[in-house]
């Protein structure tokens, strides 16, 4: 099994929870985020005084799936998510050793 | 038969004024909601509850300390004619007289106190924002006490009370000083008792703290704006056709032109058009029309409000450099164009002229060698006996918990 969390834009969230809900990912956690990366904030004023909003506001998404599935995941995140602009987000994966439905007990893949 | 219509005719005449009276009453019962709005919007979250906690009080220290000494300290009767002090005896009460026109033409003694009444809390209030955010409850809340009971009734009687000012010729139709700077000076001093909020100066560089509700902001000067024709609208003293009109119309194009001329400050030297900026203008434009809103043409009012709105922008750039945090710009509106709109009697308007303006100069110097000592000695004890400032960690957590145990907003997620 993996996990897949990725940042995206989130005005992305959307259309992503839609795509990955058809191709049959049945289940996603999401939170909202800030932070940065290469896409660095924006200045704002308030009152005469510039600051700057260094955490961009960013959705992050997780999804644990079967290995076999987790490429299809991740080219419906890249083709949806991609915009070509700084700042459209990351993907990580990682390795998950074990999932357990808490109303039934069941485990392993059985249980996402 | 014609004494008994002459009769009716006044009592008509009365009644009529005192209705309106009272109305203004309510308008400017108002603006107390319209403050707690706009300081609430313009500061943080986490200490909306100490700032409405404080706007709900003060009205009611305000009525009470009136009805108490307040009145009779600010209206001490003709005896006390050019007087600095007077004092004409503790509480209120109304003989049958005092409720016909024989008290006077515009309203019962009972409407004017309330309508009195209402003004007095506005002093404290202004104080209020400019300390918001780290200040200790109970100090301020002596403060607020002493402040509405004898500071504010004192100066209102140099001038509306038959005072000193009164006498030498000095005008302040609505109270640009008498309410104004009095709650502006006061608001100086106690900004300089307590110093910046935390976080506001990081090595020297000004930090903003944005306030957490612009809407609640809008709200609450659109209240005030609303409550102005009753401040300003009712200090006719009667329901006078042509003057109250006149007045409602150099209020609203003051406000007016402040918004533009807060906006086009804004605009043209800090790149964009800042709302809150703009929002101070309309209150600038407000403060600066209120000394002479019954002497303005329309244009002479648009003047002065376009002036007040510019200065009000550059007001609060200069008092954030030199490090007087006020969150929510209470010294640039209140105290600064509470002087502006003082000196602009003896400028603009019918009574504009050379003694005039010295006259309101003399205003001016007056309210200031008054109520700056009298309310620094006032923070300098407190600030020695009972501490005026929150701890630095109850600052950081918010004053909401910390003086109350309460949050504001409970189920919304923390954001810093």
């Amino acid at each position: 099994m993996r996990k897949i969390e990725s940042i995206i834009r989130p005005h992305k969230l959307e259309e992503l929870q839609t795509a990955l809900q058809e191709a049959g990912f049945n289940g996603l956690t999401v939170s909202e985020v800030r932070g940065y990366g290469r896409q660095k904030g924006h200045k704002e004023i308030y009152r005469g005084s510039e600051y700057n909003l260094i955490f961009v506001p960013k959705v992050k998404i997780e999804i644990v799936c079967a290995s076999g599935a987790c490429e299809q995941a991740v080219s419906i995140i890249l083709d949806i998510c991609k915009t070509g602009e700084i700042g459209d987000g990351k993907i990580f994966i990682s390795p998950i050793e074990d999932a357990i439905r808490i109303r039934t007990g069941e485990s392993g893949k059985d249980a996402l | 038969m014609e004494t008994q219509l002459t009769q009716d005719i006044t009592n008509n005449l009365f009644t009529i004024n005192n209705l309106w009276m009272m109305l203004a009453t309510a308008l400017v019962f108002i603006m107390h909601l319209g403050f707690a709005s706009l300081e609430a919007g313009l500061t943080q979250s986490k200490n909306t509850i100490n700032i409405l906690f404080k706007n709900s009080v003060i009205p009611a220290i305000g009525l009470l300390t009136y009805t108490i000494i307040g009145f009779n300290l600010m209206y001490p009767g003709e005896s006390y004619a050019g007087a600095f002090f007077g004092f004409a005896g503790l509480g209120i009460s109304a003989s049958p007289d005092d409720l016909t026109s024989t008290y006077n033409i515009g309203y019962t003694y009972w409407t004017d106190f309330l309508f009195q009444g209402m003004f007095a809390a506005t002093a404290a209030t202004i104080v209020s924002g400019a300390v918001a955010e780290r200040i200790k409850l109970s100090s301020f809340l002596i403060f607020a006490t002493i402040f509405v009971g004898l500071v504010y009734p004192i100066v209102g009687m140099w001038k509306w009370g038959g005072g000193f000012l009164d006498t030498l010729g000095f005008y302040d139709f609505a109270g640009s000083s008498l309410v104004h700077s009095v709650g502006g000076w006061g608001a100086l001093t106690g900004v300089i008792f307590l110093g910046p909020r935390a976080g506001k100066y990081v090595k020297g560089r000004i930090q903003p703290i944005p306030g957490h509700s612009i809407p609640l902001a809008v709200i609450g000067v659109f209240l005030l704006w609303l409550g102005w024709f009753g401040f300003n609208g009712g200090s006719v003293l009667s329901a006078d056709p042509g003057l109250v009109s006149l007045v409602f119309v150099t209020t609203s194009l003051a406000a007016s032109a402040g918004a533009i001329g807060a906006m086009s400050a804004s605009w043209s030297f800090l790149k964009k058009p800042d709302l809150t900026m703009t929002l101070n203008g309309i209150l600038a434009g407000l403060v600066g029309i209120t000394a002479g809103a019954d002497l303005m043409s329309p244009m002479e009012s648009i003047i002065i409000g376009f002036i007040a709105g510019v200065i009000v922008v550059f007001a609060v750039i200069i008092f954030d450099k030199i490090k007087l945090d006020d969150p929510v710009g209470a010294l640039s509106v209140h105290l600064v164009c509470g002087i502006f709109g003082t000196l602009a009697v003896g400028i603009w308007g019918d009574k504009a002229g050379l003694n005039q303006l010295w006259y309101q100069a003399v205003g001016v110097f007056a309210v200031a060698i008054f109520v700056a000592p009298f309310t620094a000695g006032l923070w300098f004890v407190l600030k020695r006996t009972m501490g005026i400032r929150v701890s630095e960690e109850e600052e950081w957590g918010g004053l909401d918990v910390g003086e109350h145990a309460m949050e504001a907003y409970p189920d919304f997620e923390k954001v810093s």
